[in-house]
């Protein structure tokens, strides 16, 4: 099933990258992506049924214009502390708790936590611990800091993937 | 018309471009120099190549412009995490006035030179 989903994906992948309705490029596509559904496709999908549900579409979309609010936002931040002749910065690594459990969601919080303003991800472990580095800390507590970087997008991850 | 939008998103991306090669010689060490190597220059290019989706429209170099978007998008933070944390793995410091350090006070509880994952 899993395999399925992910050949249907590669194969539309491949489309948008030829963008032409030739035999030939419809073959080659077809063999290329069966050859790495093949080798991937044990790794890939876990659980391919939450795939059909409409509603995560929604709040994956929801979660994207979010995500692409606040690297504008982190643009402009770095930019300003990079320009400002004092460079305004106190760095360090805080450590956040997330709530998150799938795999996926918490490679998309960590990645997400990259993007937005200030905050670079450094590691992360079995139980969720995310070791972040905050450029400007305001708050060394731990329970704060989660509150700050990480609930923002939690909310919305947990309805996109569990 | 098109074209000029186009021209003007180029534009503004080839700027944010280079914030994030000032911050990379401004900042001061491995780690605040990853963030705005990511984040300026991951926008950044992003901006370039809707630049030149808006420009060639939907053709063969349009579409293949905008379907980078997302793979920058993805690839440039797990590079910036993979860099951060070999760095600190092995053993670059954080700048002399950093404020707090957690990861390295974990690393000391479990076993120093080891990852501990």
């Amino acid at each position: 099933m899993s395999r399925i989903v992910y050949f249907i994906i590669a194969y539309a992948f491949w489309l948008l990258l030829t963008l032409s309705v030739d035999w030939q490029h419809l073959v080659t596509g077809a063999v290329v992506c069966g050859l790495t559904t093949m080798i991937f496709g044990k790794i890939s999908i876990s659980r391919a049924r939450k795939l059909f549900q409409p509603q995560r579409y929604f709040w994956m979309v929801l979660y994207v214009l979010v995500l692409l609010w606040e690297c504008l936002k982190a643009n402009f931040d770095v930019a300003y502390r990079v320009l400002h002749p004092a460079m305004p910065i106190r760095p360090g690594i805080v450590k956040a708790r997330s709530s998150l459990k799938t795999d996926v969601a918490r490679t998309c919080l960590a990645n997400s936590i990259t993007m937005t303003p200030g905050t670079l991800t450094v590691d992360m472990n079995g139980e969720g611990d995310l070791y972040i580095h905050w450029i400007n800390v305001k708050d060394d507590d731990a329970q704060h800091a989660t509150q700050m970087i990480v609930k923002r997008f939690e909310r919305i991850l947990k309805r996109v993937f569990e | 018309m098109n074209d000029y939008i186009g021209l003007g998103v180029i534009f503004i991306g080839i700027l944010f471009d280079l914030f994030g090669c000032i911050g990379l010689v401004r900042l001061p060490d491995v780690y605040n120099r990853l963030q705005a190597a990511t984040k300026c220059v991951s926008l950044g290019t992003c901006g370039i190549m809707f630049g030149i989706f808006l420009m060639e429209g939907f053709s063969g170099l349009g579409v293949k412009a905008l379907v980078a978007i997302p793979l920058i998008f993805v690839t440039a933070p797990t590079a910036a995490h993979a860099l951060a944390r070999g760095a600190h793995i092995a053993g670059v410091r954080l700048w002399r006035k950093s404020v707090c350090d957690e990861y390295e006070e974990e690393k000391k509880q479990v076993g120093r030179g080891k990852p501990f994952i």
